[in-house]
């Protein structure tokens, strides 16, 4: 349940001395209530107060951080169930295993893999979060050696195995990064708490299949002092993939909206384990795990552990958390004026598209790639795609024109000749009387502006 | 201290919607009066309909071609494989051939069209246009007819038609009637009024809040039709109609596609990416879901009876 401006301001000293920055304390309080600023500013508090007023800000879900450095992922954080109330925060971290039983080569080679896999998609790269170090063989003294080689990633780690011993030593090599523990059970609970605060470290709890358990389980971390916890109720898949979904709704509605303190934590989910059941051939063990990945990104994961490394695989995965985690109160546009690629000068061609982020990087992705020297115009479309925006108004020959003269491109090319989109070819004629430039048609995708202007210009 | 689950209780209930009857096999939409199925198991599964066409669309992308090429020159013969091969619970038939820009087929000739596909299978019909507004209501207003008490289907009626035609159709002939609207709850209502005020009941409706694709907005279709459903169970009766998803419009999508080296084989890309998008739609509450690929029907149709137990 998130705090009001009012709740908030109610505990702030209202003073308005203005040390925070912002006139009254009512202002900063809007500010918290918004997560636009944080508690610290307000230099007036005491440590009670602090910890009180902390206490109300604290989000539905506990934002709780694994690694350390550059490469750090924080999870959880949220306050809504729906993401249009307000917006998700902290995107999935999606890690992939490796086990400790691999041979050095292939060890290295999957590594690698995950430290450099990534996937371009409207501007940002998209990449992998962790690796899981899974005590495969059972051997703690497997699982040492294969910690050590994890040494020098940079990537957060999360260490599998729920052999106490195992952890305790591999912590010793790898426990200043700050990985995630992976997992207390009903079984070694108390050892592993203990392990947990030794290290300063946070830990999973894995109580499958049984949230009254799960809840007990929480609490008695929470009374050992552990803060940073993680909640697996246990991946299932196939016919009870349901029963995955219904455990990972329930945790998330028993944090937002009854506010249980004991399941106020990430979720933790474990496509990978659609490998333990394997289907006739990989490629459709692949989509399975794929499958069961977007389902439960869908229901509220934050942070998962998958095997595969396909990029085919990862690549709806990767973009549905993209997706989930914009923000809704924001659009999704770059900057309306006029960009350069490649070398240009007064003779080369100046083509138009719109102001929407996916449109944008597409576009300025297939000119890169296609090594093509030319002006773009982007035009305000309120962030909305080419079609979009034609069928909505805001692409119109005013519009248009008025772009044309504001960029001063006029002054920049000596011709008078403008490309547009194949999806606003009914455009043209309007564009031509408001502008006085000739139009030219372009293609329908933007993959094919490189070969289209080979031709033409 | 003691645990309680999460339940909650909702005003509200989502119309059930029977389509097929008289010749053919029955299918139920909807029914549900709980978010999740752990509150209270859904009525009925989602259903998954096949698309056909009733032309050879030779342009449809190659892993869904080689499924179906050597019976893409009949609609009939088409919607009969996808059937018996691939279980598909109902067919959806789009008279895109209609479409003065494609082939200007008569409503003669496409009626030829659905006859022989309502002759080779059995099992309910969603009947489509080609999207030409100026076409679309007459060739819904034949297909109709043609079909008379089979409760198809008409997709779709949307604000920028001749929707009275129609729905009068519909009214005339039993059928059902999509309900379509671009992203925007309040375009729906305004829709779905209309409808109902030429004389289609609430349970003649299915609404089509439009799936975007992963990639390509799925982030607005998540949250209308979240929206939407929760506004049903609320106890908003204007929205509580099933909600139906054009799930084929993943193959749209740059990454289910293009040639790519550096991305893995289409072969995959193409159906991972049309089932995600659908399973992401049935999260949100979707009861139907047109599709294309076997495989992708397949995923869905098994964690789509899930929700049922
Ligand atoms: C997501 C979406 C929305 C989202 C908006 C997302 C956004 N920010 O734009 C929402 C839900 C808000 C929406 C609203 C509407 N939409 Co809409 N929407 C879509 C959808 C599903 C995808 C659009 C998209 O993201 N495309 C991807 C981007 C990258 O494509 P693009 O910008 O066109 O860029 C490509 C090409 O144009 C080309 N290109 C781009 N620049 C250039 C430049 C040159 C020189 C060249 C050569 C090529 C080129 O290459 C790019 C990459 O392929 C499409 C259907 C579809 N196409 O799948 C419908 C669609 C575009 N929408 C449609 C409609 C009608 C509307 C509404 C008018 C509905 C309504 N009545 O309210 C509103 C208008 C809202 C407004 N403008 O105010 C129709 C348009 C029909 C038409 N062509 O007339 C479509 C086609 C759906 C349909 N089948 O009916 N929509
Ligand atoms: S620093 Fe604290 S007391 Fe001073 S105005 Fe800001 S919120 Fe109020």
């Amino acid at each position: 349940m998130k705090a009001t401006a009012m709740d908030i301001y109610k505990l702030l000293p209202k003073t308005n001395c203005g040390k925070c920055g912002d006139a009254s304390c009512m202002a900063f309080a809007t500010k918290l209530s918004q997560k636009e600023a944080e508690l610290s500013l307000c230099t007036q508090l005491t440590g009670l107060e602090f910890e009180k007023l902390s206490k109300v800000l604290a989000p539905a879900v506990r934002e709780i951080t694994i690694g350390v450095g550059e490469k750090a992922v924080k999870i959880g954080g949220d306050e809504v169930l729906y993401r249009y109330e307000l917006t998700y925060y902290n995107p999935t971290a999606i890690a992939v295993d490796l086990s400790d039983d691999m041979d050095d080569c292939a060890f290295e080679e999957k590594l690698n893999a995950i430290e450099t896999l990534e996937f371009e998609r409207t501007g940002e790269t998209l990449t992998l979060n962790a690796i899981a170090l899974r005590n495969k063989s059972k051997d703690a003294e497997k699982f040492k050696k294969a910690s050590e080689k994890l040494k020098n990633s940079k990537l957060p780690i999360i260490l599998c195995s729920f052999d106490t011993k195992a952890i305790d030593e591999s912590l010793e090599i790898l426990g200043s990064k700050r990985p995630l523990i992976y997992a207390a059970t009903e079984k070694n609970i108390d050892e592993m708490s203990k392990i947990a605060l030794k290290h300063n470290c946070p830990l999973a709890l894995f109580v499958p299949n049984n949230l009254e358990k799960m809840k007990e389980l929480s609490r008695k971390l929470r009374n050992a002092g552990v803060k940073d916890i993680v909640l697996d109720p246990g991946t299932y898949i196939g016919e009870s993939i349901g029963d995955t979904m219904d455990n990972f709704i329930m945790i998330r509605r028993l944090a937002v909206e009854v506010n249980d303190e004991d399941f106020r934590y990430p979720i933790m989910a474990v496509p990978a384990v659609c490998w333990m059941n394997p289907e006739e051939n990989e490629v459709l063990t692949k989509m399975k795990e794929a499958t069961t990945a977007a389902a439960l990104i869908n229901r509220y994961a934050d942070v998962m552990i998958v095997h595969g490394i396909d990029i085919w695989e990862l690549m709806p995965i990767l973009t549905l958390r993209q997706s989930l985690y914009t923000d809704p109160r924001k659009p999704q546009s770059v900057e309306s004026k006029l960009y350069e690629f490649g070398t240009v000068d007064e003779n080369s061609p100046v083509i138009m598209s719109t102001n929407f982020a996916l449109t944008y990087y597409t576009v300025a992705g297939d000119l890169k790639s296609g090594k093509v020297n030319c002006y773009l115009l982007v035009l305000d479309t309120n962030g909305k795609a080419v079609d979009v925006a034609v069928a909505g108004g805001q692409f119109n020959g005013k519009a248009a024109a008025k772009l044309i003269k504001e960029s001063r491109i006029e002054n920049i090319v000596k011709h008078r000749k403008l490309i547009i989109p194949g999806l606003a070819a009914s455009l043209s004629g309007e564009i031509e009387d408001e502008s006085g430039w000739e139009v030219i048609v372009g293609t329908r995708d933007s993959s094919e502006i490189p070969a289209f202007l080979a031709k033409i210009w | 201290l003691a645990f309680k689950y999460p339940v909650n209780e909702y005003p509200g209930k989502v119309n059930e919607v029977l389509l097929g009857g008289k010749n053919r096999n029955t299918v139920k939409l909807g029914g549900q009066n709980s978010l999740y199925r752990f509150e209270e198991p859904q009525p009925n599964a989602p259903v998954v309909t096949f698309d056909v066409f009733d032309i050879p669309m030779k342009g449809l992308p190659r892993p869904i071609k080689e499924n179906f090429e050597e019976v893409m020159d009949s609609p009939g013969e088409w919607a009969r494989k996808a059937v018996k091969e691939f279980g598909a619970d109902m067919i959806t038939l789009h008279l895109i051939g209609t479409d003065p820009k494609v082939k200007d087929k008569s409503l003669k000739d496409a009626s030829k069209d659905l006859e022989e596909v309502l002759q080779a299978v059995k099992v309910p019909l969603v009947i489509g246009g080609s999207g030409n507004p100026q076409k679309d209501p007459l060739v819904l207003e034949m297909a109709a007819e043609v079909a008379d008490g089979e409760r198809c289907l008409l997709a779709s009626a949307n604000l920028d038609l001749d929707y009275q035609k129609i729905a009068r159709a519909a009214v005339k002939h039993n059928h059902a009637v999509l309900s379509w609207a671009i992203s925007d709850i309040n375009m729906q209502k305004v829709l779905n009024k209309a409808l109902i005020k030429e004389g289609l009941t609430p349970n003649d409706i299915v609404m089509d809040p439009t799936t975007c694709a992963l990639g390509y907005g799925i982030e607005f279709s998540i949250d209308v039709m979240t929206r939407t459903r929760l506004a049903a169970l609320k106890g908003e009766e204007i929205l509580q109609m099933p909600m139906s998803s054009g799930t084929t419009n993943a193959w749209g999508s740059r990454e289910a596609w293009m040639k790519k080296d550096e991305w893995g084989p289409t072969k995959y890309r193409g159906p991972i990416w049309e089932v995600v998008t659908g399973l992401t739609m049935m999260l949100c509450g979707v009861d139907i879901f047109m599709m294309l690929h076997p495989l992708s029907v397949k995923t869905l149709k098994e964690i789509g009876s899930t929700l049922t137990k």
